[in-house]
């Protein structure tokens, strides 16, 4: 796989082309090449499920993505978004279900009559075409007249900032390069829908960010509806308008990043996005909204939104930033500790805290901060605002 | 160092030395004969270029041997296609057709193939005993005969490399293609075919230089009315004893077949197709 590795010098021209590019279109007042609105659809999963043999890749989902949204599925290695995304595309055919497009069924449309755009994870870019017939190809296909597909794909390959390379083939290009290509040819045909499959995971982190802000750019401009899936959170959480997070076939949550990372439905999502401390809480009640319950000495609160208590083993949930060393203030959980571990991770230092109840705490402070400077060992008090903390139950044990 | 190097080239030593004992030297003597038999000279060669027996010979050969890689390397593709593409029972039994014909003696095949093809024969029977025809079809002792084996011959070499070909090709492209609206048909065409090109190109080759030096098939099939040039050196060496024709055109051909090696080392890296 030669033509991934990037050396420094091929990343940092396109890197520098990516931002020629944004700052041209700043020094002309924001017009650049004037965006063109596509239609955009809206996409319905009903039911929806995909088996092989006897492994349920896909178990009965019901998602809908609106016109226009940037949708990103999460999720680990085998829990159903390719298989998700591939259906989408029209490559598998579903076992169980529906697919509505505007509210048209299209599950036995084929593939190649869905008219929707795709970025292959490797691009799939056609190896024996230039760039300019890479792009002209969905056009070619679609029989539009020679002279509006030569207008078209000069001006797309134009957007996407590659004109000087119109005539090279994909082998000749640079990872990043080939990638815009990808986008070029998907969007040239103005499509309804762009499904995304990890694009940029043969990338280097870098050049990842200057193509994660060109998508979205893109995204706003087009106004197309945007299927992405990926496995880095911190992409999904920076891109998308909504999360959908799979596991194991199934849909966990979808919802905006913000929500789903402050208030995740449940154990899998608060565990898979970002990093959390779950206490478990004894003689949970709950009162004025308040969930209440102990842990060892310590009695702690935290929000009860509709969730109920009834029976199941209800855990406290607060992410590390939220936790401080420290006397507790007025509305505070506070518990005690021991110092067990110290971490450093450039910007923050990470703590875990041992409880007497023998659970770990994970905290992280800024290096600067007079909790960083404690030593492994030392006795402390962590405390958290009571709102900042939420109630989930033990979906494991349930 | 020195020294392991040395065991190692007195292991190695016997198949070269054997090769150039074999080959080499005989292939310099036969040299040697086109231009000293009968006399001193080109003569030989000339009599390549002016003699109407042996254009004849050569002009058929050419047309047989072009018509042999267009149809073989035309069915080795279908044959390849679904070998890699196609289901997976389907793939068993093209594994068991390719290769089992592959392993049997191409003497035999060609006997087999007289035995289905004469006037008497298997086809023309069961073709005349329905009805079909009244006066036996001329399957074989023509070129048609020729080309027939040959072409059933030559069909497995142009398979390996068809199939290297097509697996190298990233699934994905095609899917792409058909997500950007092509059927296919036209992924075919414009996807599958061109990115397969340089299989096709060593295939047609490889088919090529096989069918132009190919003896035994020929002999038989055509009962020696359409004589191709391997059968007819050989009888310039038996029958008419002109050792010095026989050794030219033997040079001649082996002049088109280096030049024909040095172009598929071009398309197409031969340790690619066949690996």
């Amino acid at each position: 796989m030669n033509r991934f590795q990037l050396n420094y010098a091929n990343y940092s021209i396109v890197v520098n082309s990516v931002f020629n590019l944004s700052s041209r279109k700043n020094r002309k007042g924001g017009v650049g090449l004037a965006p063109q609105r596509h239609r955009a659809s809206q996409l319905s999963a009903i039911g929806l499920g995909k088996s092989f043999g006897n492994f349920e890749a896909l178990r009965s989902l019901d998602l809908t993505i609106a016109a226009g949204e940037f949708l990103t599925l999460l999720g680990p290695s085998g829990s159903g978004k390719t298989t998700f995304l591939m259906a989408l595309a029209g490559f598998l055919k579903p076992s169980r279900g529906r697919l509505e497009e505007d509210g048209v069924d299209i599950t036995d449309r084929p593939a190649d009559k869905r008219n929707f755009g795709m970025v292959f994870q490797g691009y799939a870019l056609f190896p024996h075409l230039s760039v300019t017939d890479n792009v002209a190809f969905p056009l070619k296909v679609r029989k539009v007249p020679a002279a509006e597909i030569k207008k078209r794909v000069g001006d797309m390959i134009e957007r996407v900032g590659l004109s000087a390379h119109a005539h090279k083939r994909p082998a000749q290009l640079s990872g990043g390069q080939q990638q815009r290509v990808a986008l070029a040819r998907a969007l040239v045909f103005e499509p309804g829908v762009l499904l995304l499959d990890e694009p940029f995971s043969a990338l280097d982190k870098n050049l990842r960010e200057g193509l994660q802000a060109e998508m979205k750019r893109v995204h706003r401009e087009t106004g197309t509806t945007f299927v992405f899936v990926t496995h880095d959170q911190s992409e999904a959480l920076a891109l998308s308008d909504r999360i959908a997070i799979f596991n194991h076939g199934q849909l966990m949550q979808a919802a905006e990043p913000r929500a789903i990372y402050t208030r995740p439905d449940n154990r899998f999502v608060a565990e898979f996005l970002g990093r959390i401390n779950l206490l478990p809480l004894e003689g949970c009640s709950a009162i004025d909204g308040r969930a209440t319950g102990r842990l060892g000495e310590a009695t702690l609160s935290a929000p009860t939104g509709a969730a109920a208590l009834a029976g199941r083993q209800s855990l406290l949930a607060v992410r590390p930033e939220h936790l401080r060393i420290g006397a507790a203030g007025a509305d505070d959980n506070s518990v005690a500790g021991v110092i067990a571990d110290k971490i450093f991770n450039g910007a923050e230092m990470s703590l875990q805290v041992a409880l007497a109840t023998g659970q770990r705490l994970l905290l992280s402070v800024p290096d600067n901060s007079a909790a960083a400077a404690l030593a492994v060992g030392a006795e402390t008090k962590v405390c958290w605002p009571v709102e900042s903390g939420f109630i989930l139950h033990d979906d494991r044990n349930a | 160092m020195t020294r392991s190097w040395m065991r190692y080239a007195i292991l190695l030593a016997p198949l070269p030395l054997f090769l150039v004992a074999s080959y080499v030297l005989p292939f310099f003597v036969v040299a040697k004969w086109s231009v000293t038999d009968p006399e001193p000279g080109l003569g030989q060669y000339i009599r390549i270029f002016t003699d109407p027996t042996v254009q004849v010979v050569l002009i058929r050969t050419l047309r047989i041997c072009v018509i042999v890689t267009l149809v073989s390397v035309t069915l080795a593709y279908a044959i390849a296609y679904n070998w890699v593409f196609g289901p997976p029972k389907r793939q068993r039994l093209i594994e068991y057709c390719v290769l089992i014909p592959f392993w049997i003696s191409v003497l035999i095949r060609a006997f087999g193939w007289l035995i289905l093809l004469r006037n008497n024969g298997i086809i023309n029977e069961s073709l005349m005993s329905v009805g079909v025809i009244k006066e036996p079809l001329a399957l074989v002792r023509n070129e048609l005969g020729s080309i027939i084996g040959m072409t059933h011959f030559l069909i497995p070499f142009a398979v390996f490399p068809l199939a290297s070909a097509l697996r190298q090709v990233d699934p994905r492209v095609p899917q792409a293609a058909s997500g950007l609206g092509a059927g296919r048909m036209r992924i075919f065409w414009t996807v599958t075919l061109p990115m397969t090109m340089p299989g096709v190109l060593g295939a047609s080759i490889i088919v090529f230089v096989f069918a132009l030096g190919f003896f035994i098939t020929p002999a038989i099939l055509s009962g020696g009315r359409s004589v191709m040039v391997a059968e007819f050196i050989y009888l310039q060496l038996f029958q008419t004893v002109n050792w010095g024709l026989a050794a030219a055109i033997s040079v001649v051909l082996l002049v088109i077949v280096a030049a024909l090696g040095a172009l598929l080392h071009k398309v197409a890296r031969l340790d690619k197709l066949v690996g």
